[in-house]
């Protein structure tokens, strides 16, 4: 019994250090798009090939999401965005995606632009900080684990750390 | 050893009064302390070899009472001692800290996680400053350095001129200084800012009024037009990849100001804060991965193809 409580909370401590682990050498890749993986429509002739879902390794990391933070304004996202309240472009903080919510559809999004406003940032941004980007747009809605929205800020901001909530639904809220 | 003798960043070697002030208030410690660290040593010898010689301790009362008498006087000597250097010390904070606010030049010094932002103040905003990593000194002018931090807590140390002060985001610290010799200093943050706190240098030059002038004038200047092919290239590879997110070079479109202002590169000494003499090569490794030089830094490594690289770096070398 004890051994097995040993073994557990060593288990917890290493789960502990990958959320906190930090990289510090970048791959240098140049960022583009996922080249076909990504569709932005359901409707497909013939059968419709099964979705790929690509993991974002950024998303596992509280360091990755608050770089992704700093980016976001290093960048100018709140130009349009406004800290994901929106403003000239669309808010990210709630459960309205026009193209897609997965990590690969805002990965696009962000690497090839959108219509009517939306900037094309491929080239301009390595691919490891607009994944990073990513983690933390998504992490506005609550779509990333609860256990990694990090409730701190490693570079000093004007708004409170993100904490862990949960996840937006189309519902409205019933009035009591 | 050379490090250790080096008189560019040692407070031994004052060039401007307020460092001359506190360089004596060393030397005043140093001379009391060591007299002192003698003597104990000295009487430290002698008590050993009194005791070695005698086969008992002596507990008469003659010898108690010499012994208290001793004690006292001991005391007695090191309350007086200390509170005299209590009062050397006062007098020089009071000596390096002027209540009186004639400059006749204002200077902005950001401290950036892991660089120094400098700004040369101006009431006209196209007469402004902007440089990194390096403060231009006129000899004999008492300027006012205004020091706030964009991230975390900074202290500056430029030993040969004054005495350490924290850079505190979002308050203005001010160090008023005068330079009165002319030469290169270099400085260190001295707050522990993070992973490379260690690398966080920079460069005062001290430089005769004239010379001052005319690299002031130089740096008010936007960058020039590339004239060949290859720095024309240069250019634009500079324009349409990563550099334009954070690098502002005035007369072009960058403009962004999460990096250093990079409009007169070439005229500065030092690369990434103080730690790389700024050669071509050195350039080179700076951009296509600076990870590797400073890790944590947060310019990321940057693959671009040899040849863009080298027009790149030829265009970065004509901003002079």
């Amino acid at each position: 019994m004890r051994n097995a409580l040993l073994l557990a909370s060593c288990l917890l401590a290493a789960a502990a250090c990958r959320r906190e682990q930090r990289e510090i050498v970048h791959s240098p890749a140049a960022s583009h798009a996922s080249g076909g993986i990504v569709r932005l429509s359901e409707l497909q002739p013939g059968q419709p090939t099964p979705e790929v879902e690509v993991r974002n390794a950024s998303e596992e990391k509280a360091y990755d999401i608050n770089e992704g933070k700093r980016l976001f304004a290093a960048y100018n996202c709140s130009g349009c965005h406004s800290h994901g309240g929106g403003g000239i472009g669309p808010a990210l903080m709630d459960n309205y995606w026009v193209y897609g919510s997965h990590p690969e559809n805002i990965h696009d999004t962000i690497v090839e632009g959108r219509p009517n406003g939306m900037p094309s940032f491929g080239g301009k941004i390595p691919d490891y900080q607009i994944w990073e980007i990513v983690a933390y747009v998504r992490s506005l809605s609550g779509l990333v684990n609860p256990t990694v929205a990090p409730s701190r800020d490693d570079h000093m901001q004007v708004k409170v750390a993100e904490q862990s909530k949960k996840e937006e639904s189309t519902e409205e809220k019933k009035k009591p | 050893m050379r490090l250790l003798f080096a008189t560019f960043q040692s407070p031994l070697h004052p060039a401007g009064p307020y460092a001359r002030a506190i360089e004596r208030l060393w030397w005043v410690f140093f001379a009391i302390t060591a007299v002192i660290y003698v003597l104990m040593l000295i009487g430290f010898a002698l008590a050993v070899r009194k005791g070695a010689r005698r086969k008992q301790a002596d507990l008469s009362d003659e010898a108690t009472r010499s012994g208290a008498r001793f004690i006292t006087i001991a005391l007695s000597a090191t309350t007086v001692i200390l509170i005299g250097l209590l009062f050397t010390s006062i007098a020089t904070g009071r000596d390096i800290s002027p209540v009186d606010d004639k400059v006749t030049r204002e200077i902005k010094i950001t401290g950036h996680q892991w660089w120094w932002e400098v700004q040369y103040a101006e009431a006209r905003p196209d007469m402004i400053v902007e440089t990194a990593n390096e403060l231009h000194l006129p000899v004999g002018e008492r300027v006012k350095l205004i020091l706030d931090s964009d991230d975390v807590i900074h202290s500056l140390w430029i030993p040969n001129l004054h005495g350490k002060r924290d850079l505190i985001p979002g308050y203005d610290g001010v160090l008023t200084l005068t330079a009165d010799k002319t030469g290169t200093y270099r400085a260190q943050c001295a707050e522990f800012c993070g992973l490379q706190h260690a690398k966080m240098a920079f460069l005062v030059i001290v430089e005769p009024k004239a010379d001052f002038e005319r690299w002031l004038t130089a740096q008010r200047l936007p960058a020039p037009f590339p004239k060949t092919a290859d720095q024309q290239h240069g250019q634009q590879v500079f324009l349409t990849s990563t550099c334009v997110m954070c690098h502002a070079i005035k007369g072009t479109s960058a403009g962004a100001r999460t990096g250093p202002d990079l409009t007169h590169l070439a005229s500065r000494r030092t690369l990434g804060a103080g730690i790389l003499p700024n050669t071509l090569g050195n350039l080179h490794g700076w951009i296509a991965n600076a990870q590797t030089i400073k890790p944590g830094v947060l310019m990321p490594p940057n693959p671009l193809e040899p040849n863009d690289l080298h027009a790149l770096v030829a265009y970065l070398e004509t901003l002079q």
